[in-house]
């Protein structure tokens, strides 16, 4: 085993720090009997970005809604904060993979549009909604309309809307499957300047082995039949160089090959 | 549309029948087809009469009033009808009968439950416009996207907010659709109701000059109506295309 990577089994990461987001013995049965989750468990840690990785149907996408609170599980516990999830929070924000943008309201209502919902005053929220799209590098574009604007541009809406609501866990669901591969790098980057930036847990569900090496502190590592979290990997891969030298960089080329050995199996 | 190779301008099928009507109009062939000219000038002559501007605002005010209900009941009805399927379930059947019912029929009946006066007519209105306003308006909340119901559901959204600031904008293409046709099918409501109702506002004109073979005076008038319904029509296809850019990225 390469010396770049390290494995954290599930024991030592939770005697580290405490957990953002603690996932309790969850299973999931969709009407119909299809069993999403068995009996998942695992714990994400404050302040860093975690990726949910793993072939279709392994549940990731299932696992993150409900930590969101959209969908509700059908055994075990979702602990955010202390607290036990029942339904969606101020503690918790979600970008969905298909921006789910209102598209006749412009991206300054977008963004406040959580905010709008909470009942907080117009002034207050345009102010706020104002500094987010600033930081998500879309100033200038406030009274555009989302069909104006590139699949990464509303996705980025789809961030500073999130980001707005400051809640502590950030919960995005494929938020580069739908831009494309040009503006997805350019995202990549922004988002793990954001992660320091911002101090808040990022919980991230993506299939791609590359994007979760490249932007993610840990990777969970999800199989499915049964869906089970197969074990946590760290791509220990030096920030300080420039992005173009770290997606050459023998410790990320290392790990994406590693978790790809291990996913191979499950692909037809 | 071109024919060959020259652009012909807007209702140039129009233009064709205006000029083949005058021409059996003028050949006298029978009494039911008088000459367009002359019920062009007929409808000038009428228009400023007093007979003709109370009709006008006794039918206007049926038309306002049944239509207004129709929206404010129809819409609602039919967005809870796409949001609920207990709801859809228990209406579906109800409103799709009285979509194809031959509601003239009807009429005769509603005037035994609300009298013989404008309520019927109104209610004769309502019932010409209200189904496909519900229907059209269920249609546009069925196609809305789940993520954009998950994202109001994800920021804690009462329901009155989602029906608020989601459902009515994201079903607002099939909305104003269903309520173009449901205007135009609340002129025909309207008229009907005035004939066999009580006897007053266009419905009046109608009787009257169909009864006294009056062929210029009743197409004159059919005339009017139909330039209404057509403006009506009109108007609410102009303010649909104002709001068909986001129908394609909902």
């Amino acid at each position: 085993m390469n010396t770049a990577e390290k494995i954290v089994s599930l024991e030592e990461k939770t005697v580290a720090s405490v957990p953002a987001v603690s996932v309790k013995g969850v299973s999931k049965v969709y009407p119909g009997g299809v069993q999403a989750l068995d009996n998942m468990t695992l714990d994400f840690p404050k302040g860093e970005l975690i990726s949910l990785l793993g072939p279709s149907g392994c549940g990731k996408t299932t696992l993150l809604k409900i930590i969101a609170g959209l969908i509700p599980a059908t055994g075990g516990q979702v602990i955010v904060n202390g607290k036990p999830v029942e339904k969606p929070g101020d503690d918790r924000a979600f970008v969905f993979q298909d921006f789910a943008l209102l598209p006749w309201a412009t991206v300054l209502r977008n963004v406040a549009f959580g905010l709008e919902l909470k009942g907080v005053a117009r002034s207050e929220r345009e102010e706020i909604a104002a500094k987010y799209i600033n930081s998500v590098g879309l100033a200038g574009f406030e009274k555009s309309f989302p069909h104006e604007l590139s699949g990464g541009m509303r996705q980025r809406v789809g961030l500073a809307r999130a980001l707005s609501m400051d809640a502590d866990v950030l919960l995005m669901d494929e938020p580069f499957s739908a831009v494309d591969e040009q503006t997805r790098r350019k995202f990549q980057e922004d988002l793990i300047r954001l992660v320091d930036v911002e101090k808040k847990t990022f919980i991230v569900v993506t299939h791609s082995i590359e994007e979760a090496v490249y932007i993610s502190d840990k990777i969970a590592l999800l199989l499915p039949r049964p869906s089970r979290v197969s074990e946590i990997i760290k791509p220990d891969i030096r920030r300080d160089i420039s992005s173009d030298a770290m997606r050459r960089d023998p410790a990320y080329l290392d790990t994406v090959e590693r978790i790809w050995s291990s996913l191979r199996s499950y692909v037809e | 549309m071109k024919i060959f190779g020259i652009n012909l301008p807007m209702m140039s099928s129009l233009i064709i029948w205006a000029v083949l009507w005058e021409i059996v109009g003028q050949l006298d062939l029978t009494i039911l087809l008088p000459p367009l000219s002359s019920i062009v000038s007929k409808m000038f002559e009428i228009i400023p009469t007093a007979t003709f501007l109370v009709a006008l605002g006794e039918t206007g005010r049926a038309f306002l009033i049944g239509t207004g209900a129709a929206i404010v009941i129809g819409v609602p009805v039919g967005i809870l009808m796409g949001q609920s399927i207990l709801i859809d379930r228990m209406l579906l059947p109800w409103v799709n009968m009285f979509l194809s019912a031959p509601l003239t029929a009807l009429v005769p009946v509603l005037m035994i439950l609300f009298g013989i006066g404008e309520k019927t007519v109104i209610i004769t209105t309502v019932l010409f416009a209200i189904w496909i306003i519900v229907l059209d308006a269920r249609a546009g909340v069925k196609q809305i996207s789940p993520s954009l119901v998950e994202m109001a559901n994800s920021f804690n959204a009462s329901r009155w907010q989602s029906f608020r600031k989601i459902y009515i904008w994201a079903a607002l293409p099939e909305i104003l659709a269903g309520i173009r046709i449901g205007f135009i099918r609340a002129v025909k409501g309207v008229i009907i109701g005035q004939l066999l109702v009580s006897i007053v506002g266009f419905g009046r004109l109608f009787e009257l000059y169909s009864a006294n073979f009056l062929m210029e005076h009743f197409w004159a008038i059919l005339l009017v109506l139909f330039f209404f319904a057509f403006s009506i029509a009109e108007a609410l296809g102009a303010l649909e295309r104002r709001f068909s850019y986001y129908a394609s990225s909902r």
